[in-house]
């Protein structure tokens, strides 16, 4: 079986979450023989990689239409890219991306036409008209896989219509849509009209891989409570810092650190300072690496207060370094991970009890890191890709 | 002939509040009335209310050859005198047939006989009274909560008074003996040990209504008949009333099938039905020595159920430490509260033995996870703890009073 891949990121060139799942799928799919030959607007980057790896940057360079000073990211993973952003008038993407996108999809016609494969699997908005182009060079059948969607990025204000019309086109065109989990599924269903028998769910997984960096506390007796991620509205970043203030209450000891960069940053700064808990909160900014090992090894727990995730990896790689992970209600990964505690985002007075909790009571922190890895070792993405597989095989026959 | 022994368990605990770490040095609502009395009610429309009509109407109709036994704890009674008196009435007039006994527990169903031998022996005591008061009788035999059982208990069972004491017929403990015979524990005089068939009583409780199960539907001629081929003395059929309408709905037959088998269990002369206290009248056959503590719980019919991890660990030795402050105060308030936590429903909730696997043990649990089950409790005893140093001991001033 060959399959053409679409994707904006691969991880470790790129490690956001879809990066992230899309090298573990991957690598699973490699597993159960499946070839994969994996494209992304980036420049590649000399790394060994278990797919068939291809840049469509020269491609996509001999395709002028407006020129670009760099390459814009559909998360908002920077700040520095949000100041980028205020530039334009459009506040959630930059007018360069969409010009991007379209080139990616143009070079995709180009792809499509060299290499052979037995259908088009594409990862998220950004590269839906790269696969509609393929399917229409080629006839191979298509596959939408939704890690996200405007919805999610957005909590339901100001979705922007032109995402949203290609998430609808790709999803209405394709021969199969992969969810992420049942959540996005129905979200599918209920805001992109998308038949639920056209949808199948393929839960994502963890890579096992560590490299075992050491992980020192800030100070023995510091106990440290951990948000990881982009500092953008999906993610909840206001609920934590409301929950900090309330723990804090009652556990002095506890210190805040949040991980990652966004265009919320500077607010949460503010209402941290305002509550007046500006020297129990860290501001991390974005990490990389073996940063992240480090920071979830340091955790005594992880909180993940998204208001929207249609999947979230974070919780399971907390797991993975022994940390008890709390995660919102409003998740897909709520769906499989059993051994943790399950919160609506919005209940604040819930969140810091817990979070107190595991603070205060060591043998509640034992006991659940414990019985999570447990879980965790069920969890990989070769059944993610097994699962993954059988759709293949449905939609080639 | 051959005994037919029918016990039923009957338990409610005090279900627990979410208390939150705020609440704690704040309020002292640790138990959830609404959610208790709601419980309490529904349970007793689905079930003790019909069960306990259909036990007094079967023990009309036998004219009193049909016999059972109930253990009731403490927490139930209370529970029914403050939201379901109807169903203490009914129990009463139970007492009345004389055809019915009523066992002796620990007021708390709590697993005290591992903590505290002090503490044990009040609750089992503050029990043998309620009962008394209740029904006019005084329990005369003993079994421990969840059937937990050891060759201590068996001793001290005796030496509490009682004629006979229950436990698991568990394979590994019997080998090749058979729970049809009565047994006494290993170095008592005269105590007699009576031994839970599970694989009948499984029967009723777990698979009645499993179509899966090779037997179903199960009916009350065939299980008469299944039990008239037993060589024995005694077949004892011990199991949770709750199985009667509540575990197992009424929807299954269970009622109809309980309706019909004193019928099809008399048809046979050599079956007749005794209480435990009649079946300990008769011959034991031999002494079982039991050193490691058995229960009736799981597939391992052991304590992990509710002492296999930490913080059930954790939870019950924080509580059992509290025992001499509490004791040493005056406060009423406080001990019952403290006994009220002892109700060993608590520990099973923070269970996380199948919890990946989501069984029965979720069924019975109130909260989300184990882990908030846990939270809460650990909360209320700092909240205890807390409550345990604002009161005045028992000092020298209140024994002067006194005097």
């Amino acid at each position: 079986m060959k399959v053409l891949m679409f994707g904006w990121e691969f991880a470790p060139i790129y490690s956001g979450g879809l990066g992230v799942a899309c090298a573990g799928l991957t690598k699973g799919l490699v597993k159960h023989n499946v070839h994969v030959t994996f494209v992304i607007p980036k420049k590649k980057r000399d790394i060994q990689t278990h797919v068939n790896l291809i840049s469509a940057a020269e491609i996509m360079e001999k395709i002028k239409t407006i020129c670009i000073d760099s390459p814009l990211n559909p998360y908002l993973s920077s700040t520095a890219y949000s100041k980028l952003a205020e530039g334009f008038s459009d506040s959630l993407y930059g007018q360069n991306l969409f010009e991007e996108v379209h080139r990616f999809s143009e070079a995709a016609t180009e792809i499509a036409k060299q290499e052979s494969f037995d259908l088009i699997h594409a990862h998220d908005w950004m590269t839906y008209k790269a696969g509609l182009n393929a399917k229409k060079v080629s006839g191979k059948p298509l596959i939408v896989h939704v890690h996200a969607t405007e919805f999610d990025r957005t909590g339901g204000n100001g979705v922007n219509q032109h995402v949203y019309d290609i998430e609808r086109e790709g999803m209405h065109l394709a021969d199969k849509v992969i969810t992420v989990s049942n959540y996005t599924k129905k979200m599918v269903e209920k805001h992109y009209g998308v038949s639920p028998d056209k949808i199948e769910v393929v839960h994502n997984a963890v890579d096992w891989d560590s490299h075992n960096v050491e992980a020192p506390k800030i100070t023995e007796k510091d106990k440290i409570v951990l948000f990881l991620g982009r500092i953008t509205l999906q993610k909840g970043p206001d609920y934590f810092v409301e929950m900090a203030k309330k723990v804090s209450d009652i556990v002095p000891e506890a210190k805040f650190v949040v991980a990652g960069s966004g265009e919320m940053e500077a607010r949460m700064i503010h209402r941290a300072a305002e509550l007046g808990i500006g020297n129990k909160i860290l501001f991390a900014g974005f990490l990389k690496g073996d940063d992240i090992e480090r920071a979830y090894k340091m955790a005594d727990v992880y909180v993940m207060p998204s208001v929207s995730e249609p999947f979230g990896i974070t919780p399971l790689e907390a797991i993975k370094y022994g940390t008890p992970a709390i995660i919102s209600k409003q998740s897909g990964v709520s769906e499989i991970l059993k051994n943790t505690i399950k919160v609506d985002f919005w209940d604040i007075d819930k969140m810091a009890n817990v979070v107190a909790g595991i603070l205060k009571y060591p043998k509640l922190k034992e006991t659940i890191s414990e019985e999570a890895l447990k879980e965790l070792r069920k969890i990989s993405w070769e059944n993610s890709a097994k699962r993954c597989l059988e759709i293949y095989n449905q939609v080639i026959k | 002939m051959t005994s037919v022994c029918i016990y039923f368990q009957v338990h409610q605990p005090f279900r627990m509040t979410s208390y939150r770490v705020f609440d704690i040095g704040k309020h002292a609502n640790y138990f959830d009335e609404k959610k208790n009395e709601e419980i309490t009610k529904k349970v007793a429309a689905k079930c003790y209310l019909p069960a306990n009509k259909l036990m007094l109407d079967l023990i009309a109709k036998t004219n009193g050859k049909f016999k059972i036994a109930y253990s009731i704890s403490g927490t139930a009674l209370e529970q029914f005198e403050r939201y379901a008196p109807e169903v203490i009435e009914l129990f009463k007039e139970l007492a009345k047939t004389g055809c019915v006994e009523f066992l002796g527990e620990t007021y708390y169903h709590s697993l005290s006989f591992l903590y505290s031998q002090k503490e044990f022996e009040e609750q089992v005591k503050k029990h043998d009274k309620k009962i008394k008061e209740l029904f006019g009788q005084r329990p005369r035999v003993f079994r421990n909560t969840e059937l937990i059982y050891n060759n201590e208990l068996g001793k001290f069972a005796e030496k509490m008074g009682y004629k006979a004491v229950l436990a698991e017929g568990w394979d590994r403990i019997l080998e090749w003996r058979s729970p049809n015979f009565v047994y006494m524990p290993v170095g008592t005089k005269k105590i007699k040990l009576l031994l839970k068939n599970y694989k009948l009583s499984d029967d009723i409780a777990f698979r009645f209504s499993n179509r899966d199960w090779v037997e179903w539907p199960l009916t009350a001629e065939k299980f008469a008949a299944w039990i008239s081929a037993i060589q024995g003395q005694t077949i004892n059929l011990f199991m949770d009333y709750e199985t009667i309408g509540e575990h197992q709905w009424e929807e299954t037959g269970i009622f109809d099938f309980l309706k019909c088998l004193p019928f099809e269990l008399l048809k046979y002369s050599h079956i007749e039905f005794k209480t435990p206290s009649e079946v300990a009248d008769m011959d034991a056959v031999a002494t079982l020595d039991i050193p490691n503590t058995i229960s009736w719980a799981d597939m391992e019919r052991d304590l992990s159920a509710w002492t296999g991890n930490k913080m059930q660990q954790s939870a019950l030795q924080e509580l059992y430490k509290l025992e001499s402050a509490i004791k040493k105060s005056s406060d009423k308030k406080l001990l019952e509260d403290w006994r009220k936590l002892q109700t060993s429903d608590h520990f099973y909730y923070m269970c996380v033995k199948y919890f990946s696997d989501g069984d029965v043990h979720k069924y019975f649990n109130p909260y989300d996870t184990p882990y908030e089950s846990y939270l809460a409790f650990m909360n209320i005893l700092n909240d205890l703890a807390i409550r345990i140093k604002k009161t005045p001991a028992k000092g020298l001033f209140s024994r002067l009073l006194r005097k």
